[in-house]
């Protein structure tokens, strides 16, 4: 797993800010995001548990992405495929 | 009695030491308040500036400037110009001089009176941040330090015209910060406002600084240092009523600062409906530097009250010059040591009665039409020769590695320029 701390823009809208006296938006949200990659019969579970685990019922919750993955190399060993998660 | 003389002469000398001292300290305040406010990709530089800016004020007003200030005809406008700081008392000078004796080491006071130089050139960086050459500075700041402050303070301190006509500024609100104001507004306005800061409608645009904790610090660390540049200004320590104002001035000094902050929090919080940090900070200032020109005649309670009104000033005027005057001023100088520097002029006829109002605003004019004009000289020369402005690309990039070739914040990662 992978996290990232990133800037998401969308629904959620962003707030005003003031610095000195001039008003400024925020259009962007600190957020989080988390690269997964797992097997393909585990993707139904993991999809559920980040599901369930992050939302909040309030518009900002996010999204889940699901990708395919063509090929996976283990850096240190030159492992392949499901092997090298 | 001439062991007394002995001793009050160590007193007064080391009093003036430490002061001086402490005034060296606000070197640090202003660099790190400065680097607070600007932006990451240009903190190398605004920090370089600050400790070259101090080095170069040392050195010029030890070569010329100390000469200029205080070898010049009493009473007079044109100064003198030589070299070098003179010689050291003797001992022998102290029971022979009678009541007119030098009662302190004559280096003690150079070295009280070269660290008011490097305050007022440190004014300067913070308006002109994040767009002029390090090099223009610097040659700037050799000018200011060598000739353009010490001819008003000559006129002011050094015996000349303004003191002769009753011009009172006990530590400096006008010959300092207001001096200082001046060249600041000057350079501001030759230089242009930062690339982004104001929109084609009219806008204001914010821009942030990279590190408030570091803006905190720094003004903590001006508001000692304001001790013993107000302390000392007393000028002696040795007798009991000199003692008893330099206690006075220690107070009214702090005083102004907490009135100056309280003031400035309830009005930002009122305009902006948040208490701005930055506004505060700079209010602490304003309360400090209100109250330089007149710290020793109020009670503690004037004092904070004319600390609090510099608070009230700076936030509007900051405001005015930013979004009226388009005038780009990133960490608020102008306002906080030149708008708020003439009212601490105006302020001290309220409690002194050896001031009068008039002689203050012949006073703060002088100073500002001196410094402001022969800065603009100076700006001009500077624009048209080598050019005051970096590039636009390098703006954009950040100063940091043009000028010094180095991050300020190398392992930080960056989200935005």
């Amino acid at each position: 797993m992978t996290v990232i701390e990133v800037k998401g823009y969308g629904r959620q809208k962003g707030h005003n800010e003031f610095y000195r006296g001039a008003e400024y938006k925020i259009g962007f949200v600190p957020k989080v995001q988390i690269d997964v990659v797992v097997a393909d019969d585990q993707v139904e579970i993991v999809v559920e548990k980040i599901v369930s685990s992050a939302k909040t019922g309030r518009i900002g919750d996010g999204k889940v992405f699901i990708l395919p993955v063509e090929e996976t190399v283990r850096i240190r060993t030159g492992e392949k495929g499901v092997e090298a998660l | 009695m001439e062991n007394f003389a002995h001793i009050s002469y160590a007193v007064d000398t080391f009093y003036f030491l430490i002061c001086g001292a402490f005034v060296m300290w606000m070197a640090a305040g202003f660099a790190m308040l400065e680097a607070g406010l600007v932006r990451s990709k240009n903190t190398t530089v605004i920090l370089t500036k600050n400790v070259v800016l101090f080095a170069i004020a040392c050195i010029m007003y030890l070569l010329i400037g100390y000469y200029i200030m205080y070898s010049s005809n009493a009473g007079g406008i044109l100064p003198n110009f030589g070299f070098l700081i003179g010689s050291e008392n003797t001992v022998g000078d102290i029971p022979s001089g009678g009541e007119s004796a030098p009662y302190y080491s004559a280096r003690s006071d150079f070295f009280f009176q070269v660290v008011f130089v490097a305050t007022a050139m440190s004014i300067v960086s913070g308006a002109v941040a994040e767009r002029m050459k390090l090099w223009a500075f610097v040659i700037f700041s050799v000018l200011l330090t060598g000739f353009i402050y010490p001819v008003e303070g000559f006129w002011t301190w050094g015996g000349g015209w303004l003191s002769a006509m009753g011009f009172s500024d006990y530590a400096g609100s006008g010959i300092v910060h207001l001096a200082g104001a001046s060249a600041a507004l000057s350079g501001a306005i030759f230089l242009g406002p930062r690339k982004g800061k104001y929109g084609p409608k009219g806008q204001v645009n914010a821009i942030p600084g990279a590190n408030l904790p570091l803006a905190t610090l720094g003004t903590f660390i001006l508001w000692m240092g304001w001790f013993g540049f107000n302390g000392g200004s007393e000028l002696k320590m040795s007798d009991i009523v000199s003692a008893n104002n330099v206690a006075q001035v220690f107070v009214n000094t702090n005083a102004a600062a907490a009135g100056g902050v309280v003031a400035t929090l309830i009005v930002a919080t009122i305009l902006f409906k948040k208490a701005d940090l930055t506004m505060v900070l700079n209010g602490a200032l304003a309360g400090l530097v209100a109250i330089t020109a007149g710290p020793s005649a109020p009670s503690a309670l004037g004092a904070t009250l004319i600390g609090a009104a510099g608070g009230i000033i700076v936030v509007f005027s900051i405001i005015f010059i930013d979004k009226t005057l388009k005038i780009d001023d990133p960490v608020g100088a102008i306002s906080v040591h030149g708008v708020v520097g003439i009212w601490g002029l105006i302020a001290v006829p309220i409690t002194n009665p050896d001031a009068s109002l008039k002689i203050q605003l012949v006073g703060a004019l002088s100073i500002f039409g001196w410094v402001f004009t022969a800065s603009s000289v100076v700006w001009l020369i500077l624009k048209l020769v080598v050019g005051i402005r970096v590039g636009e690309e390098e703006e954009y990039e950040g100063l940091d590695f043009i000028e010094c070739g180095m991050e300020a914040y190398p392992e930080f990662t960056k989200t935005s320029k």
